[in-house]
């Protein structure tokens, strides 16, 4: 019985098994050293990217005389940005920065989104290039007739200039976003609310926006963040009073001597509210900075 | 008779009334456009042939084509502007288009922990750039700067940086480059997800290397996608101005003054407003010139493809 079991065993199989056995084994091997060649670059990749975001949250734990010194250790200080809101009216710029970015992206949605259903559902073209190209003229050639315009008016360092401002970089890129997510809706819904007596406005407000939310995310999250970061507009259009965040803390390198400690402290409480943002939102913020590139 | 004419006049009242709904939806962002940005445009080529420093009690004075030929024949500041914009542009998006590919393929397949590695790479993008360049200017600082730290430590020379003026354009090239990198990376990764598989099953079966087939397969499907991506970022690139600004101001010397600095220098330093905006309208038109012959590769890649 046993003899006729081994006799039945398919050998001439077990060659070629060993040898696909083998094979395996080098893919696998293979497999392994590649997944640590890319484990590796990854790592110094994130270091490397890292590094800035993480040296200045560093300095901002140190004293001024830690962050001279030549040597590398330190004790951990808060008061860097105990400074930062007492000495520096840090909690004013925020408001300002916060108040700016929140009024801006607003307005520039009630704008936007109802501009963009229509550029793609009534086939305002020529409205869609316009805007486009308004991406593509540098900030700068705005900012030169808003200088003097708003001095004529008055309002330069007023919160009105740096919201409309602000709306120039916003109200565009909400349209780039929105416009092919509304040609992507499927139309058969908006015509059966149509036909069953709703007006234009209603289905625009009661079908397209429901179904558009991620997109309207999107748009909302990145034109607060470029509000938020804005600082050419708000250099040369805001006032003592009205200062955003990254004007406050430009100003600290004027002074003779930098406070790097305060300077570093102040850079991470501009940077943390965008940080958290993009950890929790990154879906949109990929789909937002990616924009108009893959359809395109 | 009647009746006909009423009908008429009804329909063509509903057709009136459809259309100007459709218009009310425009209308505000039309508004918006028309007297935020369009107006400032025309403006600004008006005031290109004036004289005018901003002054109330002096109004602008019409000086013809006398500011663009003062750009052109006099100022030594312009035509080194112009290259230095072009260089800028030109070193930052090749380095970030090739190592944006590099990181894409690398984060092609999933693997464990890849939803965090592509969080902690959007993080130089999103961040505040002012913030980022005051912590670049730290890190940069010639005598307690960690890299001359570390420079000095291994026993080496430290450098200047951004004292130099031979170094000075490039260590921002190198800031911009470490900021906008993930941006090509993020496009190209969603353009790599976005490929058919059909290509690489038929190269596998023909036997194919991995290299042959990313030159082969991946690069020619990936060109629409990369070519936009190369369009977006070298028009931004192109108007760099708020890490420049902040960490140089232009200097030392003039050694990183670009165009969009120099016409800042000139509108809001030196208040020469007519001359700042010649300036704006040439560069405007440099900017509209790039983007339109990449809009027109793009156009002609596709069609062929197409084919």
């Amino acid at each position: 019985m046993t003899d006729l079991s081994q006799a039945t065993t398919p050998r001439p199989h077990r060659p070629l098994s060993r040898q696909a056995a083998m094979s395996k084994r080098r893919a696998q091997m293979r497999r392994i050293s590649a997944e640590s060649v890319r484990a590796v670059l990854l790592l110094v990749i994130i270091v490397i990217f890292l590094f800035p975001v993480i040296w200045m949250a560093l300095a901002a734990f140190q004293t001024q005389i830690e962050i001279i010194s030549p040597g590398w250790g330190f004790t951990p200080t808060l008061r860097n940005f105990d400074r930062v809101f007492s000495e520096y009216n840090f909690l004013r710029y925020m408001g300002n920065s916060f108040l700016v970015a929140a009024v801006s992206t607003a307005l520039s949605l009630l704008l936007g989104l109802p501009g963009a259903y229509a550029i793609a559902r009534f086939h305002y073209d020529w409205l869609g290039v316009v805007l486009l190209a308004a991406r593509i003229v540098p900030g700068i050639t705005f900012l030169v007739p808003w200088y003097i315009l708003f001095s004529r008016a008055g309002l330069n360092g007023t919160y009105i200039a740096l919201i409309l401002s602000h709306m120039i970089v916003s109200m565009p890129f909400i349209v780039w976003v929105m416009v092919p997510f509304f040609e992507g809706l499927p139309i058969e819904v908006e015509e059966s609310a149509r036909i069953d007596g709703a007006t234009m406005l209603g289905t625009f407000v009661r079908i397209a926006l429901p179904l558009s939310v991620p997109a309207i995310m999107t748009a909302t999250i990145m034109s607060f963040i470029f509000s938020w970061n804005n600082f050419m507009f708000s250099l040369v259009l805001s006032g003592d009073d009205t200062r955003t965040l990254p004007v406050a803390i430009f100003n600290f390198i004027t002074y003779a001597s930098i406070d790097w400690g305060g300077l570093m402290a102040a850079a991470v409480l501009i940077t943390l509210p965008v940080l958290v943002i993009t950890v929790f939102m990154q879906r949109y913020v990929v789909s937002g900075l990616t924009a108009g590139a893959i359809k395109g | 008779m009647a009746t006909h004419r009423t009908t008429q006049t009804h329909t063509s009242l509903i057709h009136l009334r459809r259309r100007f709904q459709r218009l009310s939806f425009i209308l505000p962002a039309l508004i918006f456009v028309v007297v935020m940005m369009a107006f400032p445009v025309a403006y600004n080529g008006w005031l290109s042939f004036h004289e005018w420093t901003g002054s109330a009690r002096r109004a602008p004075e019409y000086v013809g084509i006398d500011n663009y030929t003062e750009l052109f024949t006099q100022s030594d500041r312009f035509f080194p502007a112009v290259k230095r914009t072009f260089l800028f542009t030109g070193v930052v998006v090749t380095a970030e288009l090739v190592f944006g590919i590099g990181i894409a393929l690398l984060l092609r397949d999933a693997f464990p922990g890849h939803t965090v590695v592509k969080t902690l790479i959007l993080l130089p993008m999103v961040a505040t750039p002012v913030a980022i360049s005051m912590a670049w200017l730290l890190m940069l600082e010639p005598t307690i700067g960690v890299f001359n730290k570390i420079l000095r430590d291994i026993g080496l020379t430290p450098q200047p940086w951004l004292g130099s003026q031979s170094q000075a354009l490039w260590v921002l090239m190198a800031v911009d480059i470490w900021q906008w990198t993930p941006m090509m990376a993020m496009i190209t990764l969603a353009g790599l997800l976005s490929l058919p598989e059909d290509p690489y099953e038929a190269a596998l079966v023909d036997g194919a290397s991995s290299l042959q087939s990313f030159f082969h397969i991946t690069l020619p499907l990936l060109v629409p996608t990369l070519l936009t991506a190369v369009l977006l970022r070298s028009i931004e690139a192109l108007k760099t101005f708020d890490i420049i600004y902040t960490m140089t101001r232009g200097g030392p010397g003039f050694s990183t003054e670009t165009l969009n600095t120099l016409a800042y220098v000139r509108a809001f330093e030196y208040f020469r407003l007519g001359q700042a905006a010649a300036l704006l309208v040439v560069f405007f038109a440099i900017v509209l010139g790039v983007s339109v012959i990449f809009i027109q590769m793009r156009r002609s890649v596709s069609m062929r493809q197409a084919l």
